[in-house]
């Protein structure tokens, strides 16, 4: 009994270590105080109006989720095409190429964001918003490459062998059946996708070019200065998305689920 | 039953390689039009990648294969016309039954309203009428091993092809959905080749039976010419229960190790002293306690060492002419029980003489 209560206590705590800081964020962030910290003086959604009347920030976030919407697409239909070939056809050397496509989780971020740049300077390119989306599409692939494969191992091949035997041709086939069939894995890609980019800072940092920037980077460059309690409320919004999105997803995926057993 | 007797499909020297290993060694097979053939053997013996071969999922490494006079095995897969039917049904798990069976007609430029009466038709001949709403998930395995035949029937293919369907039923079902097969198959007299390791399917389903065994063809015939007169000990072996016996052909009769001499119809022309095998089935062998006398049979003493009741019949393991023979009978009484003296007849039509290669 003891020892329970002591895990008890533990775990406690150590969800208090994680979530104290996001909550107070969130609390804050409806304080209608003149400075983002306590005392609450009560309850108030000014910083919020303040955010859309910020044309800094409107735009950061609009850069922000046009790139986030690009990588995603952009990273999703690369990582099933990927993911396909690796699993469908016998490719040579399938490991080695499929280790490579997932090492960029296992790289230092800041290695990698030197090294594009890097390249980038070899090719004579200029830092553009082009490379900007690029990185962020290199940094969300893995997480796409693993979820679609992960799905897809369970997907038998053999429904792709009877939509063929029946007349439909390769694209045909996956369009029709395993398209269909990846879907939970699509959508899991696409918003993991989303949420790498639209939360990545440090490889941003490097890649982007002057006077672009992200919600990441605006609220790291308004924090340099002080701490508005427009970056609680900017901070609110994100929370909402990133956990909101996947949550929404869920819930729509067992709705349909429900529809077919 | 008129039956036309034009090929449908015709395999011609087909070798199939994987690698190093070569599963199918130069095939040669005709199958008539209209015809319900199967391919039976042990699992890896190259049954499997035949069927594949013929449907377009593997390509042969050699030989030719025809199906209506058109060569088809360098034509893809989604332009054969074969219905496939696979042994975990395959049905699409998103679409409803309905989009399952229009599936390949929709590749076909059927007009919509055909394509309604057409799925209604093939639920119907399959005994499932009115399911068109309803998922793959919401029906019972045996409804959707069902659903899988209609999908493939109702193309109208030139061969149906079925790769142990029957397989993943469990056994009751299995039994009335072989009936249902061999119904559905005369009905639409469709050319069909089946691939299964159980004999017994093979044997009530098929008109005619290849047994393979280690990517070659052991023998083709009719069920019961297959049965009775094994080509070959791996024939009589895999088939039912077969005594084989060693002996010495001589000039009225074969000659056992123990020096019985055993009754023989038909010496296949091997010479007299030709060593053969006696392939004796183990329901054709009668115990008894006594038999009345026959022409052209042998009546030989036993001892029942073991028995294997079967409900219906009992398998005996029966001590006599020098060794340990298989004896399944029909259980009139009481099976006889274990140590029972009994008289084993055996006749010379039962007797099958076994050439060794």
């Amino acid at each position: 009994m003891r020892t329970w209560s002591l895990i008890r206590l533990f775990t406690l705590l150590v969800y208090l270590f994680m979530f104290t800081p996001i909550a107070i964020v969130v609390i804050l962030s409806f304080n209608d105080a003149q400075f983002g910290g306590f005392p609450i003086e009560g309850f108030s959604l000014r910083w919020f109006y303040a955010l859309a009347e910020n044309d800094a920030i409107v735009r950061a976030f609009r850069t922000s989720l046009l790139l986030g919407l690009l990588a995603a697409i952009i990273a999703t239909t690369l990582g099933i095409l990927a993911s396909l070939a690796l699993m469908r056809y016998s490719v040579p050397a399938t490991n080695f190429f499929n280790t490579l496509l997932i090492s960029p989780v296992l790289i230092p971020e800041t290695v990698l964001a030197v090294g594009l740049l890097l390249f980038m300077r070899w090719l004579d390119q200029p830092r553009s918003i082009v490379l900007l989306l690029a990185g962020h599409v290199l940094i969300a692939l893995p997480f796409v490459v693993l979820v679609v494969q992960a799905r897809l191992v369970g997907i038998r091949k053999v429904y792709e062998d009877a939509a063929r035997s029946l007349g439909a041709n390769p694209i045909q086939a996956f369009f029709q059946v395993t398209f269909p069939l990846l879907m939970p894995a699509v959508f899991a890609g696409l918003l993991f996708a989303f949420t790498i980019s639209f939360d990545n800072i440090t490889a941003t940092l490097f890649w982007r070019p002057a006077g672009v920037e992200t919600v990441p980077t605006q609220i790291f460059g308004m924090l340099r200065h002080s701490i508005s309690p427009e970056i609680n409320a900017l901070g609110t919004v994100m929370i909402v998305i990133t956990v909101g999105l996947p949550l929404l997803a869920g819930a729509i995926a067992r709705a349909f689920a429900r529809r077919r057993t | 039953m008129a039956k036309s007797k034009a090929a449908a499909v015709e395999l011609k020297n087909v070798i199939k390689h994987f690698g190093e290993v070569q599963a199918v060694k130069g095939v040669d097979l005709t199958i008539d039009a209209g015809s319900f053939v199967t391919l039976l053997g042990p699992s890896g013996c190259g049954k499997t990648t035949i069927l594949r071969m013929i449907a377009g999922l593997e390509h042969p490494t050699r030989g030719e294969i025809w199906i209506n006079g058109r060569r088809i095995d360098d034509i893809p897969i989604h332009k054969r016309n074969l219905g496939l039917v696979f042994q975990n049904y395959a049905l699409f798990p998103h679409k409803t039954i309905f989009d399952n069976v229009a599936f390949g007609l929709r590749y076909r430029d059927v007009p919509k309203a055909e394509i309604r009466k057409r799925v209604a038709e093939a639920l119907e001949i399959v005994q499932l009428p009115g399911v068109e709403k309803r998922f793959p998930a919401q029906l019972s395995g045996g409804q959707q091993q069902r659903i899988a035949l209609a999908r493939a029937v109702v193309i109208e293919p030139d061969v149906l092809l079925l790769d142990e369907p029957l397989s993943a039923l469990d056994a009751n079902l299995r039994e009335g959905m072989r009936v249902e097969l061999k119904r559905i198959q005369r009905e639409l007299g469709i050319t069909t080749i089946f691939v299964t390791h159980d004999q017994a399917e093979a044997l009530a389903l098929s008109d005619k039976v290849v047994v393979m065994s280690n990517g070659k063809k052991e023998q083709e015939g009719a069920p019961d010419k297959v049965y009775n007169q094994p080509a070959s000990r791996f024939v009589a072996e895999f088939l039912g229960n077969a005594n084989l016996l060693p002996g010495r052909i001589e000039s009225n009769g074969v000659k056992l190790q123990d020096g019985t001499l055993l009754p023989l119809r038909d010496a296949k022309g091997l010479p007299v002293g030709t060593e053969i095998d006696v392939v004796l089935r183990a329901e054709r062998i009668l115990l008894a306690r006594q038999h009345p006398p026959e022409a052209d049979a042998l009546v030989v003493p036993g001892k029942v060492r073991a028995l294997d009741y079967q409900g219906v019949a009992a398998r005996y393991f029966v001590e006599a002419l020098g060794t340990t023979l298989q004896v399944i009978n029909p259980i009139d009484d009481l099976p006889f029980p274990e140590g029972a003296e009994v008289l084993l007849r055996i006749r010379a039509q039962d007797c099958v003489a076994l050439g060794r290669a």
